[in-house]
């Protein structure tokens, strides 16, 4: 049995081999072949403070925008999945309209809106809700607006397909308990959809740490893991420093999702002991 | 029993109590040019169990959705213990319900789905851990508390589903088909379950499902529901004894049912001879007029078959078209000679019974009383 259920992993294992597996190989390996010896690389990596910013930054920015497409994101995928019918389809349609234009696009459109003179301070300055424009493009604030614009579908569609599988009774039983209705959604629908939001979450996260068109036009002075890791590998030619960066990026990714994960076992540990008071 | 003397004074005075009284006046509701539930009026009394049965889309789980309240009436008033709750909102009526898939949290155990309403409802912490206790001691799952739903077997989480119904004490409890999923002889435990439950409470039920023999063996009273409409109301026995249309009779078991042709008056002050569409003639008992339009009714255990028939009222001789052993009876198909009308017969098997066969030649035969009149 236990040898036949292996090759269940065969399909997973065949694509990620060739594809994942051996290029992160060849970069590891390229990552420790630097001329100033076995893993200076790395030391680098973690004293320098130019770099340390850059991934300080790049961890920030994938933050800000994941918590800021949840708050956004859940909204609309809860209006969503109460539409019915062709209502239904045509929200999921607006949803994935952008998508038809390309990200650089998106990203310079965002630029013009967002830029010292652009129609959003105009508007600002405008109704006098501002004295003076707002700096948007140098500080990482239009990078955020940009990316979080961008990364809202990612969210909304495993949010939506979650809040979809709740069953309606469930809502409907608690509202029959005695709970108003956001009492039923922080005991019913909040919590059921706990799993798509962490991987609505996941996939906005990491995606957000790879961004690299966007940055490089709406990020100003703020540099991101991406920018740092082209400049090496295609401007400086340091192909051992750009394969640190990326393994480092690789390894902290890694970390951070093995903390969360230990976070929502031990939470669920700790919510059985404590429905055992009633025993 | 022993939970009951257990429990607190004030709990104990409530139950006393009882349910709440429920009446329905002219309650409706129609989606767009579809009345799912025509005005309708009935009053149930406090403790009462009251069954609504029908086929799919006879309205009877839109009426309990309006009972409930998350179904708005188009109009109409819904009385409980002199209250209208119609504008109340659904969290505010303190009505309980089991849902036909139990509807159990299924991110939360046994115990913290029970204990929900009174979290909600502000109770003490302790308070909610005893009468958690007590609640999952009725429904005996106190080995349960926690689990999750998941882990538990269909009858199991019915019960976790009856015990945080009425932990609250609502003032009544509506049950959506609450047996559907189950296999026959979970049903037929759970069924003594819940009618143990619901007389040990007090509670007054409405109780909604498609299986008769449910209703029945559960209910004081029940509503059979057709086309938006109850089109009968009464006792079990009622219903089978006296149906009022051709739907009841074939709804509540089993009927042959033949068109009257003619009514050829009266014999003597209490009987009458009527002639069915097939040349039939049968004396019943008068009462209700048996003319043209209407329909004659007899229960198969209500028919005798074999010698015994002889000496009836209304005797005949016909051939046995079908012939069943099955536990408990033996069913037949039986032809009137000369007439064509197929009747279906039930004969409860003794030792000494005999069993006719397939074409064989019967007597046959019904007395007076054993035959109704359905007005359509």
């Amino acid at each position: 049995m236990k040898h036949r259920s292996f090759l269940l992993y065969l399909p997973v294992a065949l694509l990620l081999t060739p594809f994942f597996l051996a290029p992160m190989a060849v970069i590891g390996t390229e990552s420790f072949s630097g001329q100033h010896g076995v893993g200076a690389e790395y030391v680098k990596v973690v004293t320098d403070q130019g770099i340390r910013t850059v991934l300080y930054n790049t961890f920030y920015v994938a933050a800000m925008v994941t918590i800021l497409s949840l708050l956004i994101g859940y909204p609309i995928a809860y209006v969503l999945a109460r539409l019915k019918g062709r209502w239904a389809t045509i929200g999921i349609f607006l949803i994935f309209l952008p998508f038809w234009a390309s990200t650089v696009i998106r990203s310079f459109a965002w630029m013009i809106l967002l830029g010292r003179k652009g129609p959003v301070n105009s508007i600002l300055l405008g109704i006098g809700l501002i004295e003076d424009p707002i700096r948007f493009i140098d500080n990482g604030l239009g990078l955020m607006i940009a990316m979080t614009y961008i990364m809202v579908p990612f969210i909304v569609v495993p949010i939506l397909n979650g809040l979809r599988a709740i069953d309606p009774n469930l809502p409907r039983a608690a509202a029959v308990l005695g709970a108003n209705p956001w009492r039923q959604f922080l005991a019913v629908t909040l919590p059921l959809s706990m799993p798509n939001i962490a991987v609505g979450c996941t996939i906005v996260f990491v995606t957000s740490l790879g961004f690299f068109v966007t940055p490089s036009l709406l990020g100003g002075d703020l540099t991101v893991v991406s920018m740092l890791i082209s400049e090496q590998a295609n401007r400086l030619l340091d192909w051992p420093l750009a394969s640190a960066l990326a393994i480092i990026v690789l390894l902290l990714t890694i970390v951070i999702f093995a903390l969360l994960r230990l976070s929502q076992l031990a939470s669920r540990r700790r919510d059985k002991a404590r429905s055992g008071v009633f025993a | 029993m022993l939970q009951m003397v257990s429990r607190s004074a004030t709990t104990a005075e409530s139950r006393a109590a009882g349910g709440a009284a429920v009446s329905i006046h002219n309650l409706c509701k129609r989606y767009n040019n579809f009345e799912a539930v025509v005005p309708t009026s009935v009053e149930i009394a406090s403790g009462d169990f009251f069954a609504i049965i029908g086929p799919s889309g006879s309205g009877k789980s839109t009426l309990l959705g309006m009972i409930a309240g998350y179904i708005d009436p188009t109009a109409g008033r819904i009385v409980v213990d002199g209250r209208d709750i119609v504008p109340e909102p659904i969290y505010r009526r303190n009505i309980g319900m089991v849902f036909q898939n139990y509807a159990l949290f299924p991110h939360l155990s046994v115990a913290q789905n029970v204990a929900y309403p009174l979290k909600i409802r502000g109770v003490a912490k302790h308070e909610i851990a005893r009468r958690v206790r007590e609640s999952l001691a009725m429904v005996r799952l106190e080995a349960f508390a926690s689990r999750m739903p998941s882990e538990l077997s269909g009858g199991q989480q019915q019960r976790v589903a009856l015990a945080r119904a009425s932990i609250y004490q609502p003032s009544i409890l509506l049950m959506d088909e609450p047996l559907g999923a189950l296999d026959k002889n979970l049903r037929d435990e759970m069924q003594e379950e819940i009618k143990r439950f619901q007389q040990e409470l007090g509670a007054t039920v409405i109780y909604v499902t498609h299986d008769q023999q449910e209703a029945a063996f559960l209910a004081d009273r029940i509503a059979i529901m057709r086309d938006g409409a109850m089109t009968q109301i009464g006792s079990p026995r009622s219903l089978y004894e006296q149906p009022k249309s051709r739907f009841v009779a074939e709804f509540l078991g089993e009927a042959s049912i033949f068109p009257v042709k003619t009514a050829s008056g009266k014999l003597t002050d209490q009987t009458c001879r009527i002639t069915l569409e097939d040349g039939t003639e049968t004396v019943i008992r008068t009462g209700e007029d048996g003319g043209p339009g209407r329909f004659a009714c007899i229960r198969p255990e209500r028919i005798t078959i074999g010698p015994k028939a002889r000496g009836l009222a209304n005797a005949y001789t016909g051939v046995v078209r079908e012939s069943l052993y099955t536990p408990g009876s033996i069913r037949y198909r039986v032809e009137l000679k000369d007439a064509g009308c197929l009747l279906k017969v039930r004969a409860l098997p003794q030792h000494n019974t005999e069993v006719f066969e397939t074409g064989s030649s019967v007597d046959i035969g019904w007395s007076v009383d054993d035959m109704t009149i359905l007005a359509e």
